[in-house]
C-alpha cells in the first residue's frame, strides 16, 4: 500500500502523456470538479461562468472532471505545477486557476486571448450588448 | 487540519516585502478555504501567473494541506489604483 502511493506521487511518463495531449485536445481545455451542467465547487463553477460568459462555444470547450479521476486529479497537479482545481488551458496553454481567469475577464484580457486564438469571433465595439 | 494563521502570515513575511497583506478564512461550505491579498513591491514587473506561482511555491507546504485557496497580488500602485476604483 504505502509503495504503490510512493508511485502516484511522481508523474509516470504515461500519464504525462495522456495529459499532455488532452490540454492540445482542444482550444479551452479546462480541468473542474464536476462538469459544466454539475459544477461541484464555486472556482469551478464561476471557470465554467466566465467562459461561458464569453461565447466560447461548447464544441471547443472540453472538460475533465477530476473528482471522476483520482489519478488525473493529482497528476494535473504535478504536471501545471499548480495546486489547486479548477485549471484552465487554451491552446495547449496554462493560462491559470480561476483567480486569474476572473482576473483576466475583468481587465478584458480574457477576450482578447479568446479572439486571438479564434475560439470567439471579434466583435466590433459598436455590436457589443450595453449593459447599465 | 487547522492551518495556523500566524504561521501563514509569518511565512509571507519572511519572503516577500509586505505592503499589505490579508489573510481571509473563508468557509463556503466546502472546507478550509482561505484567501490572501498580498501587496508587495517585489511583484513589479511580474505578470500574474507568474506572482501567483512564486506564492504557490512559497507557501507550497501550507496550500497542501487546504482544501481551497485564492489570492490577489498586487504592487503598491496597482493595490492603490485598486482602492481608488472602489471595487
Amino acid at each position: 500500500a504505502s509503495s504503490s502511493l510512493l508511485l502516484r506521487r511522481f508523474l509516470t511518463q504515461e500519464a504525462r502523456s495522456k495529459i499532455q495531449s488532452a490540454v492540445a485536445g482542444s482550444p479551452v481545455v479546462l480541468f473542474m470538479k464536476g462538469n459544466p451542467d454539475a459544477p461541484q465547487c464555486g472556482f469551478s463553477r464561476a471557470a465554467v461562468q466566465v467562459l461561458d460568459l464569453h461565447g466560447v462555444p461548447p464544441e471547443k470547450l472540453k472538460t475533465y472532471d477530476v473528482l471522476a479521476d483520482s489519478e488525473l486529479r493529482s497528476g494535473i497537479k504535478e504536471f501545471s505545477e499548480w495546486p489547486t482545481i479548477p485549471q484552465i488551458y487554451v491552446n495547449g496553454e496554462f493560462v491559470g486557476g480561476c483567480d486569474i481567469l476572473l482576473g483576466m475577464h475583468q481587465s478584458g484580457e480574457l477576450e482578447e486571448l479568446l479572439e486571438q486564438h479564434d475560439i470567439i469571433p471579434k466583435v466590433a465595439p459598436s455590436e457589443e450588448p450595453s449593459s447599465a | 487540519m487547522a492551518i495556523d494563521l500566524q504561521v501563514l502570515d509569518q511565512t509571507i513575511r519572511s519572503s516577500f516585502p509586505v505592503s499589505h497583506l490579508e489573510i481571509e478564512d473563508q468557509s463556503s461550505g466546502c472546507g478550509e478555504n482561505y484567501a490572501i491579498v498580498l501587496v508587495s513591491e517585489a511583484f513589479e514587473g511580474k505578470t500574474t501567473l507568474a506572482r501567483h506561482r512564486w506564492i504557490n511555491e512559497v507557501l507550497k507546504n501550507e496550500i497542501s494541506q487546504m482544501h481551497a485557496f485564492s489570492q490577489k497580488t498586487f504592487t503598491p500602485k496597482q493595490y492603490a489604483a485598486y482602492l481608488a476604483k472602489g471595487s
